[in-house]
């Protein structure tokens, strides 16, 4: 019996596409991996409580309405709470429309990779793989 | 695999106990991946089970399951009962992947509702429409306390009746057009309907299926609980306060009648047999993998010196000790 990788792909705030979420929910699951999808508008609380009720290895947040910035960091901290951690064992990816100067402040944030438009599928699943936080159960 | 030592799982449990959510969902996964320690997780849980009512979704995929159940947990919360919510989605038989996305349909109204808790399981290769180990997440969740637990299975077809052994109240959810009244008096889904409920039904031919619906059900020779068949448009929450009320009219009917009892024992009986499949089964399956025991008695399969009957027991009493 083996564990699983558990995902969950997230989109924060409001922003109505999702082509790329779904793009990247796609790849994970042909990568052997179950993907929780949040749907369209969530908020960083809703999304840190989904995260926890569904016990991930990784979130992945897609946002390309240019509020990363905000809603990001803030996911961070109610995941935090909700965990009542300090140090999380769970790989926090961003992905969309990111400018480069905005990539070290969400690091600082506690973001652990930054995917640009671009990226192929294939580079996001090999990341997660060889960067989970802990063992999968 | 992972690895919860002894402390490990009593410090799970004593989390469950106290009402924290990271503890319980951490706890799901072990039993989900069959980690060392689960089973005295799960010993424990058992025992400490408090008797949440379990109501099961079922239907084929796209007729609204996951919007009725959003409306249930609204209306649930409403009455004040606190809410375990399982939603089931099938594993990808080539990869093992999965998407659930039983998710997408949750209203904000209740997303950080403290009384509601919401977890997705994939199938991983078990058929019947849950997956293996829904008795003991089941079983996890009433040792937390939820009043109600509401479990959605996949997207089924005819015969993925799991969930009659699972849940107390079965709820069979139909849309209008997908079949006629020949479909109706078909064995499987539709026997085990304890309420039906027929969904989009602003859709033209909602009222037709339910006739059909009632037609079956007047078929059935007349024996304490006849199912009712009640209307729903989900998505706007039409007609979802009768189906609640019939969950709940179902439930004292089992209290009263006295078979709430007999459910339970039989879907122990379910979780049990479980077990059994796994440890003979499944340690046959292993070890015959392992030394290559599996091949030759395919080989033999194949070359047609023995029948399948006969190489199943040679293995059996090779493996099997």
């Amino acid at each position: 019996m083996s564990g699983k990788i558990r995902v969950l792909v997230g989109k924060p705030g409001l922003d109505g596409h999702d082509r790329g979420a779904k793009v990247i929910a796609r790849a994970y699951r042909d990568a052997g991996m179950e993907v929780i999808y949040t749907g369209l508008h969530r908020t960083p609380e809703e999304l840190a409580r989904m995260a926890v009720e569904e016990d991930v290895d990784v979130v992945a947040l897609s946002i390309l309405s240019g509020a990363h910035g905000t809603l990001i960091p803030r996911f961070i901290d109610c995941f935090k709470k909700e965990k009542a951690t300090q140090d999380l064992d769970v790989l926090i990816l961003a992905g969309g429309i990111i400018p480069e100067e905005d990539i070290p402040a969400l690091k600082e944030a506690g973001v652990d990779e930054v995917f640009g438009p671009g990226t192929s599928t294939e580079t996001i699943v090999e990341f997660t793989r060889s960067h989970l936080k802990r063992p999968v159960a | 695999m992972g690895d919860i030592a002894a402390k490990g799982a009593h410090e799970l449990f004593q989390g469950i106990v106290q009402g924290s959510r990271p503890h319980l969902s951490r706890a799901i996964s072990h039993v989900e991946n069959g980690a060392r320690g689960a089973a005295e997780l799960l010993s424990h849980a058992y025992k400490a089970r408090k008797g949440a009512l379990i109501t099961g979704i079922t239907g084929s995929p796209g007729v609204g399951k996951s919007t009725l159940v959003d409306g249930i947990v609204r209306e649930l919360r409403k009455a004040g009962h606190t809410v375990g919510v399982l939603a089931v989605d099938p594993s990808s038989p080539f990869t093992g992947g999965a998407i659930l996305g039983d998710r997408v349909r949750m209203g904000q109204g209740h997303a950080l509702d403290e009384g509601v808790f919401f977890r997705s399981l994939a199938t991983r290769g078990h058929l019947g429409g849950l997956s293996r180990h829904t008795g003991d997440v089941i079983a996890l969740l009433d040792a937390f306390g939820f009043d109600h637990i509401v479990v959605e299975t996949v997207g089924a077809g005819q015969s993925e009746v799991d969930i009659m052994r699972y849940a107390h109240t079965v709820v069979v959810v139909l849309a209008p057009g997908l079949g006629d009244d020949m479909q109706a008096i078909k064995a499987g889904i539709l026997e085990i309907g304890d309420i039906f409920c027929v969904n989009k039904a602003d859709l033209p031919g909602a009222e037709r299926t339910r006739r059909d619906i009632e037609m079956m059900l007047d078929m059935k020779e007349p024996a304490g609980w006849r199912p009712p068949v009640t209307q729903a448009i989900a998505v706007n929450g039409q007609g979802l306060p009768e189906l609640v009320s019939e969950i709940f009219r179902h439930q004292s009917y089992l209290v009263a009648s006295d078979t709430l009892k007999e459910k339970n024992r039989w879907s122990y009986k379910a979780v049990l047999e479980e077990y059994l499949r796994l440890l003979t089964v499944g340690k046959v399956l292993e070890l015959a993998s392992r030394d290559g025991g599996l091949d030759a008695a395919l080989d033999d399969l194949m070359q047609g010196k023995a029948g399948p009957m006969e190489v199943a027991l040679k293995l059996l009493q090779k493996y099997w000790a």
